[in-house]
């Protein structure tokens, strides 16, 4: 499968008018211009962004939610405003997007929601959301560990078994296998539309598919797709999706999850305290629909608000513009690296789909040796597990280098990246 | 080119070392034994230590593991500077080596105490590399231990 771009990709003159708004990419490492090949783990921040935030404090902080005064209707509706642009964004109503601080809390609230549902709480419009003894948790065996570990945890307490979609040779899903192990004991579905490792893109809505045929919820974690491809959550149909804002543009401390309605004002709340209840007694207490009742205490407002013009950003750009330019990257990328010696990639291979990272092994030399000779020239990468231990175990290694690129990343730089990582091969290669 | 700061780092014994890795293999039996982990890069060790029973001296240092190219140069050069130590003259030179490797750079290890493990000095450069040259010696120090408090 090769993919085929509808969209026009970007410009190289485009990409370096884009570059203009991301300051530290004017940085100077290690001597060298750099060479930011790491978005998959945080984007850089463009200065609207950072603007947006520093506006709002300096002209309209206040307390959301709460206090009749100008500032804080003012706050308040910027708060508000910033739901509405990131829910239009994915397709989503407004109060089907709850602020959480980052994806990983999106999916622990979803799996502690659960857990509490499990026990009880939420009474008869949550004992859908309940597991026990003989229910089943599906994932994949290339999730992140954020979208593993509230499940292992979920099963743990409620009694409930995880089980997992096996990955092919190629970092594909085994839609084989997908069908044999979703059935009537499933009741969620949790997988990752864009793999953070192998840049594979999962097929949504064959999986989804399944799940609702026996029905199952279906959580997807958007954190690598939402950044880069454009999104929309009910074409898509799943029930449930988190992502990160600092991976799209936004600053650190502010993600959403999705919901649909029905599901999120059933769904007994996770994290409890102020400013997410109707009526409070010394016995118990109202919950407020949601997204309220999944926000208790005081909120990411400047984050929310600076997410919200990072969206801005990326819509005016054009979310099927930055896929496209990705695209080439992530080809680039792949064809680069397969053509040096001792270089395996994880993954889609050459001529099919993938987005625009890769994560390579180099025979003989260390992740966190190759990311250090690159270093020295300024380029960064990611080295290491990247939060998913079963799946380099899955392809028999340990560790890998990744290279991830954004709507700012050239061809040039991926050049001078690809240039070094033969010479990474040279430097260490040559002593043997 | 690679910067002559790299060069420091990755010294041409340090690669050697890393290739030809001294005192690789596990005995079925030892008198100590630590395995130590490092999370965030998914590198490990085990480390054996046998010792001549009635000099107390270590008579050799044996380990298995994987990991990058400092942290396999490490474990390979700690192995040579063992042989014939006291335990308390381990515990000193682990001591050193690790004053050395948090220095910044600012301390240049003792090349009387750690032979040609000084090569690794260059190491303390770079903050988030000293972990791999350390862990070799973390499980010599856990394995030191164990000797002392049997």
């Amino acid at each position: 499968m090769t993919t085929t771009s509808l969209v026009d990709s970007l410009s190289p003159a485009e990409v370096d008018r884009l570059r203009l708004d991301f300051p530290v990419l004017g940085e100077r490492v290690n001597g060298h211009p750099l060479v930011y090949l790491d978005s998959g783990a945080t984007s850089q921040k463009p200065l609207s962004v950072l603007d947006a935030e520093r506006e709002y404090y300096l002209h309209e902080n206040a307390a959301v939610h709460r206090g009749a005064h100008t500032l804080a209707a003012l706050a308040t509706e910027r708060f508000e405003d910033a739901r509405t642009t990131v829910a239009r964004f994915v397709g989503a109503r407004d109060d089907e997007i709850v602020w959480t601080s980052n994806a990983t809390e999106g999916i622990n609230l979803v799996a502690y929601a659960m857990g509490n549902a499990s026990l009880g709480r939420g009474g008869a419009a949550a004992a859908r959301f309940a597991l026990g003894e003989g229910d089943e948790i599906v994932v994949t065996e290339m999730e992140h560990h954020a979208n593993l570990l509230p499940w292992q945890e979920l099963a743990a307490r409620t009694g409930a078994t995880l089980r997992y979609i096996p990955l092919a040779d190629d970092g594909t899903l085994r839609l084989d296998e997908a069908a044999a192990i979703i059935g009537s004991r499933t009741k969620v579905l949790a997988f990752t539309h864009v793999s953070n490792v192998l840049g594979t893109i999962n097929p949504v809505a064959e999986l989804v598919g399944l799940a609702h045929a026996v029905g199952a919820l279906v959580l997807l974690d958007a954190c690598q797709s939402a950044p880069h491809l454009s999104l929309d959550v009910v074409s898509l149909g799943v029930d449930f999706a988190v992502f990160s804002g600092h991976k799209m543009l936004a600053p650190t401390g502010i993600g959403v999850l999705y919901g649909r309605r029905e599901l999120l004002n059933a769904l007994p709340p996770f994290l409890t305290g102020g400013s997410m209840i109707t009526t409070v007694t010394m016995q118990g207490a109202e919950y407020l629909p949601a997204p309220q009742r999944f926000e208790a205490g005081t909120q990411k407002v400047s984050q929310s608000i600076a997410l919200g013009a990072a969206v801005d950003y990326l819509t005016a750009v054009g979310l099927g513009r930055i896929a496209a330019h990705e695209a080439e990257l992530g080809r680039r990328l792949v064809e680069g690296l397969a053509a040096i010696d001792g270089v395996r990639v994880l993954g889609p291979g050459v001529g099919h789909e993938r987005v625009g990272l890769a994560s390579f092994d180099v025979a003989g030399i260390h992740s966190h040796d190759v990311g250090q000779f690159l270093d020295d020239r300024g380029i960064a990468v990611r080295v290491g597990h990247h939060c998913a231990q079963p799946l380099h175990r899955r392809f028999g290694v340990v560790s890998t280098t990744r290279a991830s690129t954004y709507l700012y990343t050239t061809t040039d730089e991926v050049d001078e990246f690809l240039a070094g990582v033969a010479e990474t091969v040279t430097f260490f290669g040559a002593h043997a | 080119m690679s910067s002559t700061e790299l060069q420091g780092l990755y010294q041409q014994v340090i690669l050697d070392h890393a290739r030809e890795r001294h005192g690789f293999g596990l005995a079925a039996a030892a008198d100590a034994q630590s395995h130590q982990l490092n999370p965030t890069c998914g590198d490990e060790i085990t480390l054996q230590l046998h010792l001549d029973e009635v000099t107390g001296v270590i008579t050799s240092l044996g380990w298995e593991g994987h990991g990058c190219a400092i942290s396999q140069a490490s474990a390979s050069l700690l192995s040579d500077l063992v042989p014939g130590l006291p335990v308390a003259g381990l515990t000193e030179r682990i001591d050193a080596f690790r004053v050395a490797m948090r220095s910044k750079g600012t301390i240049e290890p003792d090349e009387e105490l750690l032979g040609d493990a000084v090569v690794l000095g260059g190491t303390s450069r770079y903050i988030a590399r000293v972990k791999c040259a350390m862990l070799a010696w973390v499980a010599a120090e856990e394995a030191v231990l164990q000797l002392t408090e049997r």
